[in-house]
């Protein structure tokens, strides 16, 4: 591959999905490149690099942003985020939404699955509480392939070693083989979408929980500010953003901010109370 | 330090498993099947135990209802380590008083999020 090739795949990513290729990632291009290139009966990224510059080759040029984008995940991943949202957010919004009786929770990078299971769980988990309130979860990914699999629910043994606790494992899950698929009303609380993080979502609505984590590290930093002021624009007032341990708002924009103590939480800072009292100076953690 | 005893009949499984924890900073004995192990459990109780299912002498899960009989036999944390990976055998161990459970292959990543989830990190 010339170099005008490699700048070619750059200038497609980053339009494409955000993803920001530096120079020093060409082993990367390669590895995940070239079995896309031989799917479609190709010997080299040239060829490959060629072929997606035709005219209506939009299967390969589809396959090539899926096969660029890191899909790794966990059951409850950094276990942080998932205990704020039983202690922290769930609560929270189980008093606010008392009247409107909905709660509606958004994975706005949702890979395979398991961060939308993991919150199900807890959900599950804290069904007495919810005193019948209705919880959505709208689980979303710009790649069809791990949606695919996510719907599913099926498990390695490898995957569901991390992060599940054996009970939970025995309790939620069903053996088929050496894999492991998560029971049928589990899966029933999620709902899939496929959605590109750079085009629009307006079209999903308000939320009052967003998890949006581990993708905005691979966007440069004008587009993690335009993700970030959409998703605040689609998050209720009194709503929370949850984002990765690598990641933050600060220095972005200032439409979120970090919630004092409570680590990888924020708000818009919009919400009826704390907008209107202003917040003490030294707030003690939960 | 915390002390983890590794009960596995494979001497390679038990030098990985060592390695492992190790790094994980555990102090580290070793038994090669039940019958070792609990003697060593009678003179020093430790903290974890990795176990294995399948072994000659006395099996992993015959040593785990004999441990759970011994005096101070209930503290030890019991996470098992075998082939036997289908939810007859993970729920039987878990009745008899195993606290986590790893289905072989493992890895550091695996052992590590078994050991957090056990309460041992
Ligand atoms: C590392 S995974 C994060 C999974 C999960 N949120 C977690 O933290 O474990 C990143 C995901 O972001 C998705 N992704 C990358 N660019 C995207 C974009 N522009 N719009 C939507 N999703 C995108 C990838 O397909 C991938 O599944």
């Amino acid at each position: 591959m010339i170099a005008s090739q490699f700048e070619y795949l750059q200038q497609f990513l980053k339009s494409r999905s955000g993803l920001v290729l530096s120079n020093e990632k060409q082993y990367l291009v390669e590895s995940r490149l070239l079995p896309v290139a031989r799917r479609h009966g190709l010997s080299s990224l040239s060829e490959l690099v060629q072929a997606m510059q035709k005219p209506g080759a939009t299967q390969i040029a589809t396959d090539v942003v899926e096969a660029m984008t890191t899909n790794e995940s966990f059951f409850f991943r950094d276990g942080t985020p998932f205990q704020l949202f039983r202690e922290t957010m769930l609560p929270a919004m189980i008093k606010a939404r008392a009247d409107r009786r909905t709660i509606r929770i958004w994975c706005a990078a949702a890979s395979t699955g398991q961060e939308p299971y993991s919150l199900a769980i807890c959900l599950k988990e804290a069904a007495h509480k919810l005193a019948g309130i209705r919880v959505e979860i709208i689980a979303t990914d710009l790649s069809s392939e791990v949606l695919d699999k996510a719907r599913n629910g099926i498990y390695s043994q490898f995957e569901v070693q991390r992060g599940l606790p054996i009970q939970t494992l025995l309790k939620y899950f069903t053996q088929k083989g050496d894999l492991w698929q998560i029971n049928a009303d589990l899966r029933a609380m999620v709902q899939w979408r496929k959605l590109n993080l750079l085009e629009s979502f307006a079209g999903l609505g308000t939320f009052d929980i967003v998890f949006c984590r581990n993708v905005l590290i691979y966007f440069d930093q004008p587009t993690k500010v335009d993700v970030l002021q959409r998703i605040a624009r689609g998050i209720a007032p009194d709503g929370y953003l949850v984002l990765g341990a690598a990641e933050t708002v600060v220095g972005l924009t200032d439409a979120f901010r970090p919630v004092p103590g409570l680590r990888g939480l924020y708000q818009t800072g919009q919400a009826g109370p704390s907008a209107a009292t202003p917040r003490p100076r030294l707030s003690v953690a939960g | 330090m915390k002390h983890c005893l590794v009960v596995d009949d494979s001497s390679v499984i038990r030098k990985v498993a060592r390695r492992i924890l190790e790094e994980l900073e555990f102090e580290i004995s070793e038994a090669e099947d039940g019958l070792k192990a609990l003697e060593l459990c009678r003179q020093r109780m430790p903290d974890a135990i990795l176990l294995d299912w399948n072994m000659p002498e006395m099996d992993g899960l015959e040593f785990l209802l004999a441990l759970r009989k011994e005096e101070g036999g209930g503290a030890p944390i019991v996470v098992f380590c075998t082939t036997e990976n289908d939810v007859a055998h993970i729920t039987r161990a878990i009745r008899a008083g195993a606290n986590e459970y790893i289905m072989k292959p493992f890895d550091k990543d695996i052992v590590e999020a078994k050991f957090q989830e056990a309460g041992l990190l």
